[in-house]
């Protein structure tokens, strides 16, 4: 990207710079690209930092990572430590957890190249999940774009993925009982589920084989899927060009932004060392994953207070949260001489499979409600789209109370109030949490939406309180100049769309549906302000509106 | 702005668009004009900017000093290093490489907000294909289709679909030696007599028996099975059935089941600690009310009810480990557990089912 920023195409290269583009550019025919890129115009806000954060999260993972595997062995055979962290001396465990601890240990920056790697795989998770939030709200799914969406999606998946197998590795005792859980879930699996226990693990848990297996996924087979990934992630990117948010000057023809070279560049690129540096600081202060405290995996201790890296806990959350009993019968069944562990398959299958179905879905849901099939390529504002805000903020709810009740118990150490009831509180707020959140989430969107169009009409308030000869008091408004009100009154307000008889006149059962849906999505509604509701509003005896200027803003 | 065609037949094109005609709409009145930076109009304050940037490679540069420093001054490999000493280090790492790093990320973005050209420009948007394309490309597609013939030859799409649906079964099938196949071996544990020799309980993890009057009302153990640490192989396997919580209570206040009332000694008893729910230990014994507290997962099992849950995600009660009292005053285990330990899994029924038969 940088490397393009200084380079100036010219017919005579005059400069240095300029012969050696030119010398390049003979050789390899890198024009076209360069005319393509080096000026392409990006857009500018703080919220498309996210994605960037992701992709350089990546980068830095596969630097520290690169390194980490220089020291790592992850054999699972047996030996005892010598190194030098005394507490462990001549303890029994597996060459990967002695190897881990010589990283953190015997190796000069071991541990600090250990901290930026898991700092930097949480950081990776945590903004692709805020980007996928950005782009959730502010409707940039819409076509073009569902593919990219779904791309998106699976980098989601491949990240977790990629973070569970790499917190597997160091064999300490609290990964071995994250491995122990999924061992329990994938026993739950009907018909199969033994069998792809005793295949991962290479026989009984924990077996011998499960570390190296992880290894050469988490080295080798997901970092090359998710690498595939950003690629097509960012060719769409460019295919597509990046969305902006709306405002004055910007439409769906157009793109309003910086050149790429040199002032977009060097923003994103200098981001990357800021990336870096922020990681270089958590990972320099912040302990994480201190696995000399845990000690080797041992299937009999366990310690108070076990949490999973975040982003899998909203799995483990879903898992507390189901009871096992209800009243006396057993959520476990035995059905035909067979076992159906529903009280592990139901809340380690389920909330994830609703989550992550209706994730990919979402753009052809909302498509085929809103019937909107054009190219959009300015975002909403997430106010001016009250009900998908509302949808993504019960799905947000959703997740957050599975996350919360991976805490529960310290929550409920940390607060001093009964587990029990923590658990009792989270199992209600998983059914009356996104209910709420919808129904909160989209008043908040309509009276945000009220709100800008009171200052659309009627200008901000100043503060300014003025007395008049009658003596009234009233608070002066001033008028908003007309690009800062295009932004308030720049937007579409779709309505309810009524079901259309098909070809053959009739009204079928699916279109009806549709249009039920049509009507919850669209029927609250607030349309923006138009010129003559203006003209209207300062018609009204709005003395106090400073410089009445309604003529020059409304004689287009 | 663009089209609103929804695709429908008879589409009444109001899709969006309702009374929002070019009159009662706000005109756009394009980009703002261009605001002026201090830095564009006094050369001073560019001057000032272009000093900034400076200072902010400098501290870079620092930062790459205090990383090398503290690599080389503080050696590792050398003696003891100690706690202290790795902390420190780490931190003067993570503080250089953050100045080497931030000191050039910063830099660039001052530079490029302070001094490169700000102006916002517009371009426009091509379509991403344009209508002839459009039309060609699926023109094309059809047209390979329909020279496959494929459409109308529906023995041949058939014969294919079923080829390549089988096609991959070799590929899974060599996946079966990822594992031995699990027969019964999550039915028995280390617990079973060998060589009619009934295993003592013994402390986890150095292994010494365990005698009954070691264990005091109110008291409880982890233990493993006599000769688990002298395994060679498969130790922790074993261990990870094998383990056992070990309990004493007033005898009265246990509610022994028909068939159970010799599975315990003088209020003594032993479950498996390994949790029903997934396989956590069920590592936290609450004293007072009897419980026992699995904390991966918060399942509660009640000791006086033979461990039945009264709480939480799992839906079985803690298998018993059978117990009694050898010549020696050892505990020993009279049998293994009569019923498979830990997670559910699906032929778990049918194993529990043949111990017992």
């Amino acid at each position: 990207m940088s490397a393009a920023s200084t380079a100036e195409p010219a017919f005579v290269a005059k400069t240095k710079t300029g012969r050696f583009t030119d010398f390049v550019d003979s050789r390899v025919g890198g024009s076209g690209i360069l005319r393509e890129f080096g000026r392409k115009v990006f857009p500018d806000h703080w919220s498309f930092m996210f994605g960037e954060v992701a992709l350089y999260s990546f980068v830095i993972l596969l630097l520290s990572g690169t390194f980490l595997t220089f020291f790592f062995d992850p054999s699972m055979a047996e030996t005892h430590y010598d190194g030098s962290y005394v507490p462990l001396k001549g303890v029994e465990m597996s060459v990967a957890y002695s190897s881990s601890l010589d990283i953190s240990f015997d190796v000069r920056g071991g541990l600090f190249m250990r901290q930026v790697h898991h700092w930097a795989a949480l950081l990776f998770v945590a903004s692709i999940a805020v980007h996928m939030l950005r782009v959730f709200f502010t409707g940039a799914f819409r076509r073009p774009r569902e593919m990219n969406w779904v791309v998106g999606s699976v980098l989601l998946i491949l990240a977790m993925a990629a973070g569970f197998t790499g917190y597997s590795l160091p064999d300490d005792l609290l990964s071995g009982n994250g491995l122990r859980i999924i061992d329990g879930v994938i026993k739950s699996i009907p018909v199969v589920g033994t069998y792809i226990s005793f295949f991962l693990f290479g026989g009984e848990f924990p077996g011998t084989a499960i570390i190296g297996r992880l290894y050469m996924l988490h080295i080798l087979l997901v970092p090359a899927l998710i690498l595939l990934m950003i690629v097509l992630h960012l060719f769409m990117v460019v295919v597509h060009k990046h969305t902006q948010y709306p405002g004055p000057g910007r439409n769906d023809n157009n793109v309003v932004g910086y050149p790429l070279g040199p002032v977009y560049a060097a923003k994103a690129g200098g981001f990357f060392f800021i990336v870096f540096g922020v990681l270089a600081l958590m990972a320099g202060f912040f302990t994480i994953n201190p696995i000399w405290n845990y000690g080797p995996y041992d299937p009999s201790p366990v310690s108070a207070g076990t949490q999973p890296d975040w982003y899998i806990g909203f799995v483990d959350g879903a898992l507390r949260l189901m009871p096992g009993t209800l009243g006396n019968w057993h959520v476990e069944q035995n059905w035909f001489g067979f076992v159906f562990t529903f009280n592990v398959l139901l809340p380690a299958l389920v909330p994830a499979g609703i989550l992550f179905t209706v994730m990919f879905m979402y753009p052809w849901i909302e498509r085929w409600i809103t019937k909107d099939d054009r190219e959009h390529h300015v975002l909403d504002r997430p106010r001016n789209a009250p009900t998908r805000t509302a949808i993504g903020v019960a799905g947000f709810i959703w997740y957050c109370v599975m996350w919360a009740a991976a805490g529960s118990d310290l929550i409920a150490t940390h607060f001093h109030v009964s587990l029990n009831d923590v658990t009792y509180w989270l199992r209600a707020l998983f059914f009356v949490g996104p209910i709420i959140g919808f129904v909160v989430a989209k008043r908040v969107a309509l009276a945000l939406q009220r709100k800008d169009r009171e200052i659309a009409l009627h200008g901000r308030e100043t503060g300014r309180i003025v007395r008049l000869p009658h003596g009234e008091f009233i608070e002066v408004h001033a008028p908003l100049d007309e690009y800062k009100r295009y932004k308030l009154v720049g937007f579409e307000s779709p309505e309810v769309l009524p079901a259309v008889p098909n070809e053959h006149g009739v009204v079928t059962r699916k279109e009806k549906r549709r249009a039920f849906l049509s009507r919850w999505f669209f029927e609250d509604r607030v349309a923006p302000a138009t010129p003559a509701e203006l003209e209207a509003a300062h018609g009204h005896g709005h003395a106090a509106v400073e410089a009445p200027e309604e003529a020059k803003s409304l004689s287009h | 702005m663009g089209n609103h065609s929804d695709g429908s037949p008879n589409h009444s094109g109001t899709v969006a668009t309702a009374g929002q005609n070019e009159v009662e709409k706000f005109q756009d009145p394009g980009i703002p004009p261009h605001r002026l930076r201090l830095a564009d109009t006094d050369p001073k304050a560019a001057k000032r900017a272009e000093r900034q940037v400076a200072l902010l490679f400098g501290i870079s540069v620092v930062g790459t000093l205090i990383f090398l420093v503290a690599y080389f001054a503080i050696d590792l490999g050398a003696g003891e290093s100690t706690i202290e000493s790795i902390r420190l280090q780490n931190m003067l790492l993570g503080i250089g490489t953050a100045f080497a790093m931030l000191g050039i990320g910063t830099g660039i973005v001052h530079w490029a907000k302070a001094l490169m050209p700000d102006h916002e420009v517009s371009e426009e948007r091509h379509a991403i294909r344009y209508e002839e394309d459009r039309r060609a490309a699926v023109r094309i597609v059809d047209d390979i289709v329909e020279e496959t013939g494929i459409k109308r030859r529906p023995l041949i799409r058939n014969t294919l679909l079923g080829a390549v649906a089988l096609a991959p079964l070799p590929a899974v099938a060599l996946f079966g030696d990822l594992g031995p196949r699990p027969d019964n071996k999550l039915a028995h544990t280390m617990w079973a007599p060998a060589d009619g020799k009934l295993k003592r309980l013994a402390r986890d993890p150095d292994g010494t028996p365990i005698k009954a009057s070691d264990v005091t009302i109110g008291s409880a153990f982890h233990v493993i099975p006599e000769g688990l640490n002298e395994l060679h192989e498969g130790k922790l396997n074993e261990k990870a059935k094998a383990v056992v919580l070990l309990m004493r209570l007033d005898p009265a206040s246990l509610n022994p089941s028909e068939g159970r009332e010799d599975w315990g000694y003088n209020g003594i008893v032993a479950y498996s600690k390994i949790c029903t729910h997934v396989g956590c230990p069920v590592a936290l014994y609450e004293q007072q009310t009897h419980h026992l507290l699995c904390p991966c997962h918060q399942s509660t099992f009640d000791l006086t009810q033979e461990c039945k849950v009264i709480f939480g995600p799992a839906s079985r009660p803690l298998p018993q480990l059978p117990i009694a009292v050898d010549d020696e005053g050892y505990l020993v285990a009279t049998s293994d557990f009569k019923e498979p330990v830990g997670p559910s899994y699906w032929e778990r029924d049918m194993h529990e089912r043949s111990i017992n038969s």
